[in-house]
C-alpha cells in the first residue's frame, strides 16, 4: 500500500476529500488513472484532498473486504457518503458526476 | 457396466456426488473446465452448485470457492442448512470460501476505460487460500446489471473462463434463463464444455422438477429429462437406471401364497426378483392375491414393504383378515412394513423418492404397490409410466420381487392397462367377471409369464374364508363353491 497525500489544508473546517485508488500494478490503466485523478484532484480539489493508492496485487485480500471488482476504482471515503467510480478517470466530466464534486446547495 | 467409469476414455470427470447426477454423466463435470448450470428462477441452480462444492469438499478431498454473486454468506449457509451441510464448519476448516460480490445495480459512475481485474484478483486469492480444486460463480451475469458497457463485460466473462480453465479448476457456472436462449446473457457461447439444464414445473399443483444435459463435449451422458428432487439430504437426481440390462436373472421359484396359482406358474410360482401386475375391475380380489404373496414371504421370513396408495393400513389388515389372511403378526415382528400415503399428497419423484429410501433402509425381498393405477390421479399417463419405469427398475435392481396391483376401469379394455407397463411385467395376471350359465363368476388368468411353462386356463377365482382358491371346473371331483359363500372383502367408500 502507497499513499501519496500532499497535507491537507489547514484551513481547517474546509470538507477534506479522502480518496483512495485500487489499481492492480502497474498497467497502462493503472498509470493513467493515477495520472488523471492528481490532475483532477489539483483542478477541483486543490488544497482539500488525500490520496491513497492501494495495489491490489501484493494485497489481494483487500478487494474482497472493500468489494473492489473492476480496476480502477476510485473510492470517496469522505466526505461522506462513500461513493464508488470505475475506471481510468479520463473523462473529467464523469469525475465530477460520480464523486458529486460540482458545488452543492 | 460400472456408473463411474465413463466408457469413453480421454476426459477426465470430477464427481458432483450428487445422488443420481454422476450416473447420468457416466462420472460427473468435466474435470478442470467450466460448466454452466442454467435454469430459471428457484430451479434450484444454487443449491446444486453449493452441493457440489459441499460433496467435493466431503467426499473427494476437493475444496471449493463459493463466488456468490445475489446472496451473502449467512444467506447461503441458512439457504442450505435444511438439506443437512454446514457451511460455517466447511469454512471454519478451510474447506470452503464464500466470498459475496456485491453488484451495486447501475450506480456505479463509469470514467474512462477498465477491467475486471479485482474480480480475478479475489478468486485467484480465494483459490490460493485453501488450495480450491472447485470454483463455483453464483450467477456472474449479475454483473450485467451492475456495469454499463456490456461489450467489455463480455471481453472480461471470456477471458475468466479461459483463466479458469487455465488455473484447472472445475467450476460451475450458473446462469438464468433466458427468452429463447439457455441464459439471459447468451454464456452458453463461452462455456462449451458442458451444460446442464434445471427446470421447475408446475402442473395440477404439483411441482416437479426435472434436470437435462443438453451437452457434454468429449462424454456420452444421457439425454433425457430426469426428474429431481430436493429433499432433506440435498439433491437426488432420478436416473431410469445404472444398471442397464446387466443383471444376472434369478432362478429361483417363490410362491405367490396361493398354491393353484402357483400351479398355474409352471407349478412353482414367481421368478425371485420378477415383477408381476394383477390387474381386474374394482373388488375382484387384486389386493387379496397382493396379501397372500406378502403372507406367503414373511412365512419364509422374509422382509416386505407394502405401499398402500388406496387403503390405511389398518382397512387392509381388517379386510385381509375376513378372508382368513392375519398380517398383523407380521408388521409386529418387522417382517411387514405398510407405507400408506394419498397420491395427490405429493409430486410423482416425491413419492418415487420416498418409496426408493424406504426400499434402501428397510432392505426388503418382497414389495407391493397397491394400486399403481392411482398415480394417474397426481400425473398423466405419460410421466407416470415413466416413474414406474424407475421403480420398476430400481426394485429389479435391488433384486426385490415385486407385485403391482392396477385397476382397470369399466368399459377398458381388460388386456391393457392404465399406465402402459404391462410391457415391463415379467408375469401378468388378469382377474374379471364372466357372465355363463348364469353366474357371475370372477375369473383369473396368467395372461403372460416370461420364462416358464405357465397355464392357459381361465380359473374361477373365489375368496373364501381360507383365503383365495382357484378353482378348474374341468376337473372333476373338486366341488366349485356356489359365489355366495363367497365372502365379501369389505371396502367402505
Amino acid at each position: 500500500m502507497s499513499a501519496e497525500d500532499p497535507e491537507p489544508q489547514k484551513g481547517a473546517d474546509a470538507e477534506l476529500w479522502d480518496l483512495r485508488l485500487y489499481v492492480a500494478g502497474q498497467t497502462p490503466k493503472s498509470v493513467a488513472a493515477i495520472a488523471n485523478l492528481k490532475k483532477f484532484c489539483e483542478e477541483h480539489l486543490a488544497g482539500k484532498y488525500r490520496i491513497e493508492v492501494v495495489d491490489l496485487v501484493p494485497n489481494p485480500q483487500i478487494a474482497r473486504t472493500d468489494q473492489i471488482l473492476a480496476i480502477p476504482t476510485l473510492v470517496r471515503r469522505l466526505p461522506s457518503p462513500m461513493r464508488k467510480i470505475i475506471g481510468d478517470l479520463s473523462n473529467t466530466e464523469r469525475v465530477l458526476v460520480g464523486l458529486d464534486v460540482r458545488p452543492r446547495g | 457396466m460400472n456408473p463411474l467409469v465413463s466408457p469413453a476414455v480421454g476426459i477426465r470427470k470430477a464427481p458432483t456426488g450428487i445422488a443420481g447426477l454422476d450416473e447420468i454423466t457416466f462420472g460427473g463435470l468435466p474435470a478442470g473446465r467450466p460448466t454452466l448450470v442454467c435454469g430459471s428462477a428457484g430451479c434450484g441452480k444454487t443449491l446444486l452448485a453449493m452441493e457440489f462444492l459441499v460433496r467435493g469438499a466431503i467426499a473427494y478431498g476437493e475444496p471449493g470457492v463459493f463466488m456468490s454473486f445475489e446472496e451473502g454468506a449467512e444467506e447461503l449457509a441458512e439457504n442450505v442448512r435444511s438439506l443437512g451441510f454446514d457451511l460455517e464448519d466447511l469454512i471454519g476448516r478451510e474447506r470452503l470460501v464464500i466470498d459475496y460480490v456485491q453488484v451495486e445495480r447501475g450506480e456505479i459512475e463509469e470514467t474512462g476505460e477498465y477491467d475486471l481485474e479485482g474480480l480475478f484478483l479475489r478468486l485467484g486469492y480465494a483459490i490460493d487460500s485453501i488450495g480450491a480444486k472447485r470454483v463455483v460463480l453464483d450467477t456472474i451475469e449479475a454483473l450485467f446489471g451492475g456495469l454499463s458497457n456490456e461489450h467489455l463485460l463480455r471481453a472480461e466473462l471470456r477471458r475468466l473462463f479461459r483463466w479458469l480453465k487455465d488455473r484447472g479448476v472445475t467450476a460451475i457456472i450458473t446462469g438464468e434463463r433466458g427468452e429463447g436462449t439457455l441464459t439471459r446473457y447468451g454464456l452458453e457461447e463461452y462455456i462449451a464444455d458442458c451444460v446442464i439444464l434445471l427446470d421447475h414445473r408446475v402442473t395440477g399443483q404439483l411441482a416437479n422438477r426435472r434436470l437435462r444435459v443438453v451437452k457434454y463435449r468429449g462424454s456420452i451422458h444421457g439425454t433425457n429429462e430426469y426428474p429431481f428432487i430436493i429433499d432433506e439430504k440435498g439433491i437426488e437426481v432420478l436416473p431410469i437406471t445404472s444398471l442397464g440390462l446387466a443383471h444376472a436373472a434369478s432362478t429361483e421359484r417363490i410362491s405367490s401364497g396361493v398354491s393353484e396359482l402357483d400351479d398355474m406358474l409352471g407349478g412353482e410360482g414367481y421368478y425371485r426378483g420378477s415383477r408381476v401386475l394383477v390387474s381386474g375391475t374394482a373388488g375382484t380380489g387384486k389386493t387379496s392375491l397382493a396379501a397372500h404373496f406378502v403372507d406367503a414371504a414373511c412365512r419364509r421370513g422374509e422382509r416386505c414393504i407394502y405401499f398402500a396408495f388406496e387403503e390405511s393400513m389398518s382397512q387392509v389388515v381388517r379386510n385381509m383378515r375376513s378372508i382368513g389372511l392375519d398380517l398383523e403378526p407380521w408388521i409386529r415382528q418387522g417382517l411387514l412394513e405398510f407405507y400408506a400415503s394419498h397420491p395427490t399428497l405429493n409430486g410423482l419423484e416425491r413419492h418415487l423418492v420416498t418409496m426408493y429410501k424406504t426400499v434402501r433402509t428397510f432392505q426388503p425381498r418382497v414389495v407391493v404397490v397397491d394400486p399403481v393405477t392411482n398415480f394417474v390421479s397426481v400425473g398423466s399417463t405419460e410421466e407416470v409410466s415413466s416413474m414406474l419405469i424407475r421403480l420398476v427398475d430400481f426394485l429389479k435392481t435391488h433384486q426385490v420381487t415385486s407385485l403391482f396391483t392396477s385397476l382397470t376401469r369399466g368399459g377398458q379394455d381388460l388386456e391393457q392397462t392404465d399406465v402402459g407397463i404391462s410391457s415391463l411385467m415379467d408375469s401378468w395376471l388378469l382377474v374379471r367377471e364372466t357372465e355363463a350359465d348364469g353366474e357371475r363368476n370372477r375369473v383369473l388368468q396368467v395372461l403372460k409369464s416370461r420364462g416358464m411353462a405357465h397355464s392357459n386356463q381361465l380359473r374361477r377365482f373365489l375368496l373364501t374364508q381360507r383365503g383365495v382358491r382357484l378353482v378348474d371346473d374341468r376337473e372333476p371331483g373338486i366341488e366349485a363353491s356356489p359365489p355366495q359363500r363367497e365372502v365379501e372383502v369389505g371396502r367402505p367408500a
